[in-house]
């Protein structure tokens, strides 16, 4: 043979949209930055930075669902599960923080200090006394320590997606059945969250999840930013870290079992360890993002891990265009940000004379039929459109 | 030669249809041996018991020096021992590149972590670049597996195959909807693999049978039914009426 192989190029010779999609998001960080409140040009507010912010995390599940669906072919109806425990295990440690410190203001005043059980009662009392109880639940064992519940944040979604995988996949559940059975888990989880003893307040959920202790000084312009630049910043990583991994050797296997599974064993691999390391990473990574999202939202109930969170997931996804990350990030943005427009009372209603469109009713109607026109008529998405573009030019 | 592959008394039976039927057969390494048979004579089946798609009711597979035994084994398991296998229907992965598909192939490790860390090597791209060759694809290496022709993507699947490095190939249809200049290049690449390893051809197509010019084995109602070389057999009185007499009637 004369021809030589070509030399190797690198990682970002190879992706350079990875180097776009970095750069768009420095930019618009910088400009959400500069405009926010806290930085007294107040052109964006406080509750859209907010806005912005949860979109990001939302980016951040979505890119991480691309890779889970559009990647490898598994239809995970069950990834806000994750997203859920990560916001929970955060809010925890939040609520039992600032908790601590109110109580601890409130007693100081006393003539006879409070005894350790006096100040953990008086805890108690504050956050389970909506569920008719005062003691703490053994899974509260850790929510004093912020650094065993970031832990939490990785290790349960981690773990969850572990054992659930490993029995799925080792089954040989595939398609329609996989995606049933994640549905079964989200929805087990909420059910079991419903509950006023699961010890997780039942479907009061864990508020107040905005003040962040500690920081009672700083003003929600302030923490609102900084959270919002820490998910600019998590979706960045994550997004590299997907990149890196989809455009290696074990990305070309994971798209190969995406196509034709069976032919993927007879070259050798062990398809389950494949998926179940794409299903576990995805999770994690869906933990986290749940762990940011919330203490933007400052709140976070059973509802959150309802099964359609995790069918809207599919959507903006497929909306977006499975296979390519971007065309994630793209579906996710546009999608849940116009879904707060129309159903927030941003969008117009139209009256038609007999008729009046109201979109927050509606807005459901317009996704669905958005969802039917790009299945059937763009089945890449967004993304492939854009691709489309990208190529011509 | 030496016996890589031994099976003895395989029997299957498909919710009440007996598909194969206390089939017996030994492979050497090296051998290159024809497949031959009727539709429906097991073939396929055949193929699917001994690299663990479909478990035998009965019966044993022995494999290699240390003649371990395929029976229970997963199919990853067994393909890294060192089986390979083209299905009757090319299936190669569309929509990535001939390079990538023969990347995947190649004798590499397969655990999760060693793929996702793995560094593509001189050495590698060397191999990809003979198999290529070898297999007439050099010019579309870049091009996913998709545009291909059909005979190309059979030829595709034949140097994944060899990317394997396996001992024992089994080939289902290599020549199927290939014109007859493509079948004369199959026969070539075949004939070449078999001179190190073990190969097993399933073929309808006699011109292409007489051409690899080797131990035919004929199977009928999932046994063997005469074995030898095609002139042989085609001089058996049972097979002439049950495979030849049926083919010159039906296909
Ligand atoms: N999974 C299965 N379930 C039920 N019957 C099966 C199964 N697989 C194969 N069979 C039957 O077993 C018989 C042998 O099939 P096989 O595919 O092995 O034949 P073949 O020799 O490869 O035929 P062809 O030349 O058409 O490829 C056929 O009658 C087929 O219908
Ligand atoms: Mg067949």
């Amino acid at each position: 043979m004369s021809q030589t192989p070509p030399p190797r190029k690198s990682f970002i010779v190879r992706n350079p949209s990875v180097l776009y999609f970095l750069a768009a998001l420095a930019l618009f960080t910088v400009f959400v930055a500069v405009m926010s409140e806290a930085t007294g040009t107040g052109l964006i507010s406080t509750s859209f930075v907010k806005t912005l912010g949860k979109t990001l995390c939302f980016c951040l599940i979505a890119i991480a669902m691309d890779v889970v669906w559009g990647y490898c072919g598994i239809l995970s109806l069950g990834h806000f599960a994750f997203f859920g425990i990560g916001g929970y295990a955060i809010g925890m440690w939040l609520m039992y923080a600032r908790t601590e410190l109110i109580v601890a203001q409130s007693l100081a005043g006393q003539v006879i200090p409070p005894t350790q059980q006096e100040v953990t009662d008086a805890i108690g009392k504050q956050i389970f006394g909506v569920v008719g109880s005062s003691d703490f639940p053994a899974i509260w064992m850790f929510a004093d320590s912020l650094f065993m519940q970031l832990a939490i944040v990785v290790l349960v979604p981690g773990l969850l997606a572990l054992v659930f995988g490993w029995l799925a996949f080792r089954s040989r559940v595939t398609g329609v059945y996989l995606s049933i059975l994640t549905q079964a888990m989200t929805l087990a989880l909420a059910l079991y969250l419903f509950q006023n003893d699961s010890g997780l307040r039942g479907n009061n959920g864990l508020s107040g999840l905005q003040n962040i202790p500690g920081f009672a000084d700083s003003g929600q312009d302030v923490i609102s930013l900084v959270f919002f630049l820490a998910s600019a910043a998590a979706l960045a990583l994550g997004y590299v870290v997907f990149a890196w991994i989809t455009d290696s050797k074990l990305g070309n296997i994971i798209q190969a079992i995406r196509d034709d599974e069976s032919r993927v064993r007879f070259l050798g691999y062990h398809v389950e360890s494949y998926k179940l390391f794409v299903f576990t990473i995805t999770a994690i990574v869906a933990g986290i993002a749940g762990a940011l999202y919330y203490p933007q939202a400052g709140i976070i109930n059973p509802a959150e891990v309802a099964p359609i969170a995790s069918i809207y997931l599919a959507v903006w996804v497929a909306i977006g265009g499975r296979g390519r990350l971007y065309g994630a990030v793209i579906g996710a943005a546009l999608v849940s940000l116009l879904s707060s427009w129309f159903t927030g009372g941003g969008a117009p209603d139209i009256d038609l004379g007999f008729y009046k469109i109201q979109w927050v009713d509606w807005w459901l109607v317009l996704l669905g039929v958005t969802f039917a026109l790009v299945t059937l008529f763009a089945p890449k998405g967004i993304g492939g459109l854009f691709d489309k573009l990208v190529r011509k030019s | 030669m030496t016996t890589l592959l031994e099976m003895s008394g395989i029997s299957k039976n498909f919710d009440g249809f007996q598909a194969i039927t206390n089939l017996s057969l030994q492979i050497g390494e090296p051998e290159l041996r024809a497949v031959i048979g009727p539709n429906g004579a097991g073939k396929t089946t055949f193929m699917d018991i001994i690299t663990g798609k479909t478990k035998p009711d009965e019966g044993r597979i022995l494999f290699g020096d240390d003649s371990r035994s395929l029976i229970g084994m997963s199919e990853s398991e067994i393909a890294s021992l060192g089986i390979g296998r083209k299905f009757q229907k090319p299936t190669v992965f569309e929509a990535q590149t001939v390079r990538e598909n023969l990347a995947m192939a190649l004798k590499n490790p397969r655990a999760v972590f060693s793929v996702l860390l793995y560094r593509k090597t001189s050495k590698g791209a060397e191999r990809i670049e003979e198999i290529a060759d070898e297999i007439n694809l050099t010019d579309q290496l870049t091009r996913p597996a998709g545009e291909l022709s059909h005979g190309q993507k059979q030829w595709l699947e034949i140097g994944m195959l060899l990317a394997q490095s396996p001992r024992l190939l089994l080939v289902d249809e290599p020549a199927a909807g290939m014109t007859a200049h493509e079948r004369e290049h199959t026969t070539d690449i075949l004939k070449k693999a078999a001179k190190t390893r073990a190969v097993i051809v399933v073929e309808h197509d006699m011109e292409f049978v007489r051409r690899l010019n080797c131990k035919v084995t004929v199977l009928h109602e999932g046994s063997v039914l005469a074995e030898g070389s095609l002139d042989h057999v085609t001089k058996n009185k049972t097979v002439v009426d049950v495979y030849l007499g049926r083919t010159d009637a039906g296909d």
